[in-house]
C-alpha cells in the first residue's frame, strides 16, 4: 500500500503535541518520584507518636486537624454552595439579573489569592467576632475560599441536566421541589461530587489562608482551638530550616492523603451513578 | 360522546410574536384527536396549553378559555400538579429518567402519595402490561432504563404517564424518533388506549393521522383552519388549504 504522502509540517506538529503531552507526564513523574525518594525513607514511626514535640516532629496532630479542618470547611461550604447554584439554575429565571451578578461576583471571587482570604478571615472572624487562632475560624475562612469552586461546578452539572427530564417530570404532576430533589439533584450529583474533590483538594493544600486563622499550634485540635494542618506543619518545617527531612517525609503523607480522597471520591460518584445510570 | 376539553377564544403569545389565534376547539372523550399542519404553525404549542407546560415558557401569556370537564384549567388557584396528573403526557424525545424502569414507572404514583410496596408493585406491573412492554422488561425492572432501545423507552414514558392514573393522554410526535416498527406498535397502543384514555397527539404524519385518529385539526400559522371527523377531513376537506396541505402541495 503506498504510504500518505504528508506535509512536511504535519510531522513537526506531531512530535511538538506529543513532547508537549510527554512533558505533562515527565514533570508529574519527577515530581511525584522527587518526593517519594526524598520522603520515604525519612518517614519513621516516631512520626505518627499522638504528640509533637520540638524534637520529635510528630504530624498525627495534623493528620487529625486537616481532617477535622475539611469536615468543618465542607459542611459549611457544600449546603450553601449547592442551595445558591439550585436557586440560580432551577428557581431564578435564566438569564435573570440577579443570577448575573452572582456569577461575576463567584467568580471574582475564585481569582483572589488565598492570601487574602487568610487576613480576611483573620479580620472578620478572630479579631471582630472574637473567635481568635481557632479550627472554626480557619474551617469559616476556607468555606468562603472554596465557595465560588463548588457554587461553579453544581451550577455546570445542574445545567447539563436535561431540560427533558424536568419536563418530565412536571408532566407527571410534580412540583418544583419534587423535581429538583427526585430528579435533577440526583442526576447532577456525579458533576456536584466532582467540585466537592477539588475542593477538598484545596482545603487539604491551603497554608496561607489558615497561617493567620487556625494558627500553627501542633497538638490535635478542637474547635475553638488553634491547631497545624498537615500543609501548614510542612510549610512550618521546611521555612524553619531545621526539619527539611520531615518536611519531605510530612509531603509523603500529604500527597497519599489527597491521592486516597481522589480515589475514594471517585469510588463513590462512580457508585451512585452506577446505580442510577 | 361527551366532550373532554373545551377551548374557547383561545389566544397564546410568546413575547410579541403571536403564536394562536382565537382558537375554538371541542375534544370529545375516548377519542384520539390527530393535531396536524407544518412546523411552526402552533400544535404543539396548544397541545402544552392543554395541561398548562406553556406555564413553564417565560413571556407566554394566554388569553380566552381551556375547559377541561368544564372547569377552567387556567382559573386561578388550579392545583397544576392535580391537572398535570389527569393530563398526562408523552414527548417527542424518549425521556425516562436516569433510574430503573420500576422507579420510572413508580414516579408518579409515588409524587401522588403511594407508597405502600404491594401497592406500587401492583401499579407498576398493570402500566406496564397496558403500555405493552411488561414482556420486555420484567426480568430486568431494576435495570436502568437508559439500557432500553428507543421504541421500548417510549413505551415506558407511556407506561409511566399512564401510572398517575390519567384520564387525558397528550402525545407530542411520540414517534417521530423511531424507526417503522416502533412507530406501528406505539400506533396500535395508541388505538387500545383510547378505550379508557382520551388521547391527543401532535403528528407531522399524515398517514399517522388517518390511520389512529378519529378526529382530525389541521393548524397553519397559529389559526385552527378546519377540525372534524378525520374521515371527513381527509376525503372531502372544505377549505383549499387543507386540502393542499393533505395532498402535499406544501408542508
Amino acid at each position: 500500500m503506498k504510504k500518505r504522502s504528508r506535509h512536511p509540517g504535519s510531522a513537526l506538529l506531531r512530535l511538538a503535541v506529543h513532547a508537549a503531552a510527554g512533558t505533562t507526564v515527565l514533570v508529574l513523574g519527577f515530581l511525584v518520584g522527587y518526593i517519594l525518594v526524598r520522603g520515604v525513607p525519612n518517614l519513621r514511626p516516631a512520626l505518627f507518636a499522638p504528640t509533637y514535640t520540638s524534637e520529635n516532629q510528630s504530624m498525627l496532630p495534623a493528620i487529625v486537624n486537616t481532617c477535622t479542618m475539611t469536615l468543618c470547611a465542607l459542611l459549611l461550604a457544600v449546603p450553601v454552595g449547592i442551595g445558591a447554584s439550585v436557586y440560580m439554575v432551577e428557581y431564578a429565571g435564566r438569564g435573570s439579573r440577579i443570577v448575573r451578578l452572582v456569577r461575576t461576583t463567584t467568580e471574582t471571587l475564585s481569582g483572589i489569592p488565598s492570601i487574602v482570604y487568610g487576613l480576611f478571615g483573620m479580620l472578620l472572624f478572630n479579631n471582630a467576632m472574637g473567635f481568635g487562632y481557632s479550627l472554626i475560624a480557619g474551617a469559616l475562612t476556607l468555606s468562603i475560599m472554596i465557595l465560588p469552586l463548588i457554587m461553579r461546578t453544581t451550577e455546570e452539572a445542574l445545567l447539563s441536566v436535561p431540560d427533558l427530564y424536568r419536563e418530565g417530570s412536571f408532566g407527571l404532576g410534580a412540583g418544583k421541589l419534587r423535581t429538583v430533589f427526585a430528579i435533577v439533584l440526583p442526576t447532577a450529583l456525579p458533576g456536584i461530587l466532582s467540585g466537592v474533590i477539588l475542593a477538598i483538594g484545596r482545603i487539604v493544600g491551603e497554608t496561607a489562608a489558615l497561617m493567620y486563622t487556625s494558627g500553627t499550634v501542633a497538638k490535635i485540635a478542637g474547635l475553638s482551638d488553634s491547631g497545624i494542618t498537615l500543609a501548614l506543619h510542612m510549610y512550618k518545617q521546611a521555612s524553619e530550616g531545621l526539619y527539611i527531612e520531615e518536611a519531605y517525609a510530612t509531603s509523603v503523607v500529604l500527597l497519599v492523603l489527597v491521592l486516597l480522597i481522589n480515589f475514594a471520591s471517585g469510588r463513590v460518584a462512580a457508585r451512585i451513578g452506577g446505580k442510577r445510570g | 360522546m361527551t366532550t373532554k376539553f373545551s377551548v374557547q377564544h383561545m389566544d397564546l403569545h410568546y413575547g410579541a410574536f403571536h403564536a394562536l389565534k382565537d382558537v375554538n376547539l371541542n375534544i370529545r372523550a375516548h377519542e384520539i384527536t390527530a393535531f396536524i399542519g407544518p412546523s411552526g404553525c402552533g400544535k404543539s404549542t396548544l397541545l402544552r396549553s392543554l395541561n398548562r407546560m406553556n406555564d413553564l415558557v417565560e413571556d407566554c401569556r394566554i388569553t380566552g378559555d381551556i375547559r377541561l370537564d368544564g372547569e377552567d384549567i387556567y382559573a386561578p388557584g388550579t392545583d397544576v400538579n392535580m391537572l398535570r396528573k389527569r393530563v398526562g403526557m408523552v414527548f417527542q424525545k424518549p425521556n425516562p429518567f436516569p433510574m430503573s424502569v420500576y422507579d420510572n414507572v413508580a414516579y408518579g404514583p409515588r409524587t401522588h402519595g403511594v407508597k405502600k410496596r404491594a401497592a406500587l408493585d401492583a401499579i407498576v406491573e398493570k402500566s406496564l402490561r397496558d403500555a405493552a412492554i411488561w414482556d420486555e422488561v420484567k426480568d430486568r425492572l431494576h435495570r436502568s432504563a437508559l439500557g432500553l432501545s428507543g421504541g421500548q423507552q417510549q413505551r415506558l414514558c407511556i407506561a409511566r404517564a399512564l401510572a398517575a392514573q390519567p384520564e387525558v393522554i397528550l402525545m407530542d410526535e411520540p414517534t417521530s424518533a423511531l424507526d417503522p416498527i416502533s412507530t406501528g406498535r406505539i400506533e396500535d397502543l395508541a388505538m387500545e388506549l383510547k378505550r379508557d384514555y382520551t388521547i391527543v397527539m401532535v403528528t407531522h404524519n399524515m398517514q399517522q393521522a388517518t390511520r389512529v385518529s378519529d378526529s382530525t385539526v389541521f393548524f397553519l400559522l397559529g389559526e385552527i383552519i378546519e377540525s372534524g371527523k378525520t374521515e371527513a377531513i381527509f376525503s372531502r376537506p372544505q377549505d383549499k388549504r387543507t386540502e393542499a396541505y393533505i395532498t402535499g402541495r406544501f408542508g
